[in-house]
């Protein structure tokens, strides 16, 4: 148990560092990339970049400057940011952190609860008009770009249909505190809640479906069904139970990515400023420290999930538990 | 991931090609010719590869429908231009006649040869736009998805077949990768390029160009190939007929040309629509971030961009290339699983 553990934490630092690693070679070390012209602006005097170059450190070795920021990072945790000099990075994206978490998680509640619904409805139904029309629905959540359906979403509640009262409850763009207002944070989050969770229910209920139908041709089913169980307890204690291993991976993917900045897109559509728009902001304006502290909280989350599902797998699999 | 199951190999190899070619004349189909007829049969496909058909020569034709149908430069502003509709002058931008009736509003739809879907913000007709920025975005989504699959095939191969340090050194590489969120490493890297270019040795290429967006989108989806790749290379490896031809002395690049990579090779073709897929999303995400293709260029990403700021006043030109975004994809994707079911049932994309 504690070799795992240990060889967890070590894995954890590896793809840690790899990571920052990744992102400080992209920004320091792809051929015609200076950092210095780029925060200097375009057709900025030689001198200027000299001085900037300079300023900012970019003139030491690359491993220095990388200690450098990884020190002030993670040990006495005041970077600041170089766009706006004297603003410190870790706040910033404590302070994204929340946004990004009641996005995400709303829509992991969604998404879990409507893919497995659109799985196992589809299994049941299987080869029937039901389980197309589901499957084809799905097969539209996972093809449309989550941006475009958020636009989308946005002009029928925002603009079209907004004076309706289908819509009329529909807060205007931007993130309410869950603490002052929780009424207000729901409201203001149903929609993108939505619009993230389309495509992952699209994905979940395709791969559920697909599982539980392979499910069902294989003998413990058949011996349960030959034990006269009935078809429900049939479904949920034997089918369902193999059939989630895989979903149960997927989701600890999904939500560390999506946690770590990877619904920028729907931050972006919808106004909230979260880790991904923060990120990509970051990204936007070069903000070295700032990117580097929002991967490394990205990948954080990564590799914790990582590590929760193999958790989950043992709590689930018994196969697992024994090897 | 959990591809590195037990799996059968879908060739029979390392048998003497003669009496390979026996065998295959008794039973009368080789692999392939199964497959098409598996495929031939599945009428979903057939029809998704229609629409895309349809969808493919309908880009191709966006020069002809410019000059001679909307007879406008879809690349060149219109500010001050005017049309013809009904024997009237209609100019293409607006006085705004909502709100305080500041600005101006682009035409909307005519439902006629010219502005057929109406205009942009900056007064280019959107349906020739929208045809010249599919053939972008199918273009981009190809060759990116034929980079995605060379370097993948090579990586998981090599991961695979050579073990030892070789796919301790590519497993890791691709784990790094895997745990950087896509979105955010084809950000980095289109934020870096994009705005500057890059020069490797004596190529240098411009920041502009539409080889940026094939080459990064191309790079970002390796280890979900590769991942899959590599299993299936460990798993043929270990395979009966391979460790029989080791046995027989048959060296090993001969193995894995005519042993291993035929059976990869169907693992590459179930990815091919499925990537595409995966990168015209990609694609349109990263142009509408305007980090994708640049202007004045077209794709179908960078209208669903230009028509944000018009969204509540002009919505079809954000509406018109998502409705092809989402059709090219739909049918891609219903391709795809045709195309596996056909060939390979087992695969799975992730």
């Amino acid at each position: 148990m504690l070799t795992a553990i240990i060889q967890r934490l070590a894995q954890m630092v590896f793809v840690m560092f790899g990571i920052s690693a990744l992102v400080f070679l992209i920004f320091f070390a792809t051929p015609g990339a200076d950092p210095a012209a780029r925060i200097a602006g375009r057709n900025a005097a030689q001198e200027t970049v000299e001085a900037i170059r300079h300023d900012f450190g970019f003139d030491r070795p690359l491993p220095v400057q990388y200690g450098i920021m990884m020190k002030r990072l993670f040990i006495s945790r005041d970077l600041t940011s170089f766009v706006n000099r004297g603003l410190q990075v870790v706040p910033q994206v404590l302070a994204a952190a929340p946004i990004t978490l009641s996005l995400v998680c709303g829509a992991a509640v969604l998404w879990v609860v409507g893919g497995i619904a659109v799985g196992v409805l589809a299994a049941l139904t299987r080869d029937t008009i039901i389980d197309k029309a589901l499957m084809m629905l799905a097969l539209i959540g996972v093809s449309m770009p989550v941006f475009w359906f958020g636009e989308m979403m946005n002009l029928v509640s925002q603009s079209r249909f907004h004076d309706t009262w289908l819509f009329s409850w529909v807060p205007g763009l931007g993130y309410k505190s869950l603490w002052t207002d929780p009424w207000g944070w729901f409201k203001t989050l149903v929609i993108p809640w939505f619009t993230l969770a389309a495509l992952y229910i699209g994905i979940y209920g395709r791969v559920l479906r697909a599982n539980l139908v392979e499910a069902y041709q294989e003998d413990f089913i058949r011996t349960a069904r030959a034990k006269g169980l009935s078809p429900a307890r049939v479904m949920v204690r034997h089918a369902l139970r193999v059939s989630l291993i895989p979903f149960v991976t997927m989701f600890g993917l999904d939500f560390g990515v999506l946690v770590g900045g990877a619904a920028l897109l729907t931050e972006v559509v919808f106004g909230l400023n979260g880790v991904g728009r923060l990120t990509y902001q970051a990204l936007l304006s070069l903000d070295l420290p700032m990117i580097l502290a929002t991967v490394m909280y990205a990948s954080f989350f990564v590799v914790v999930t990582n590590a929760l599902v193999d958790m989950l797998y043992v709590l689930i699999d018994p196969r697992v538990r024994k090897s | 991931m959990a591809d590195t199951s037990t799996s059968s190999p879908a060739v029979p190899g390392g048998i003497a090609a003669g009496e390979r070619a026996s065998r295959r004349a008794r039973r009368g189909q080789s692999p392939w010719v199964r497959a098409w007829l598996i495929l031939r049969r599945d009428r979903a496909a057939i029809l998704a590869a229609i629409v895309l058909v349809i969808i493919v020569v309908a880009s191709l034709l966006a020069p002809l429908y410019a000059a001679h149908v909307s007879r406008t430069d879809p690349f060149r502003s219109n500010l001050s231009g005017s049309i013809t509709i009904d024997g009237q002058s209609v100019a293409i931008m607006q006085s705004s006649t909502q709100g305080l009736g500041l600005g101006v509003v682009p035409i909307g739809p005519t439902w006629r040869a010219q502005y057929l879907l109406g205009a942009d913000a900056q007064g280019r007709d959107v349906a020739a736009r929208l045809l010249y920025g599919g053939r972008n975005s199918l273009l981009i989504a190809g060759a990116s998805t034929l980079i995605c699959l060379v370097l993948a095939a090579l990586v998981g191969t090599c991961a695979g077949f050579f073990g030892g340090a070789t796919d301790m050194v590519l497993s890791r590489l691709l784990d790094v990768l895997w745990a950087f969120p896509v979105y955010l490493l084809a950000i980095s890297l289109s934020i870096v390029l994009i705005s500057q270019g890059i020069t490797i040795g004596p190529v240098e290429i411009k920041s502009g160009s539409l080889l940026l967006p094939i080459g990064i989108i191309g790079i970002i989806y390796v280890p979900y190939i590769a991942r899959p790749v590599r299993g299936r290379v460990l798993a043929l490896r270990g395979s009966e007929f391979v460790l029989a031809a080791r046995g027989l002395g048959i060296p090993r690049w001969r193995i894995l040309r005519k042993d291993i990579l035929p059976n990869v090779a169907t693992t590459l073709i179930v990815y091919i629509p499925l990537m595409m897929a995966l990168n015209i999303v990609t694609e349109s995400a990263l142009s509408f971030l305007s980090i994708g293709v640049q202007a004045p260029d077209a794709s179908w990403g960078t209208i669903m961009q230009d028509g944000q700021t018009l969204l509540y006043t002009r919505p079809v030109v954000a509406l018109a290339p998502g409705l092809a975004v989402v059709a090219t994809v739909l049918a891609l994707n219903v391709l795809g699983d045709g195309v596996r079911d056909a060939l390979d049932p087992r695969t799975k994309l992730r």
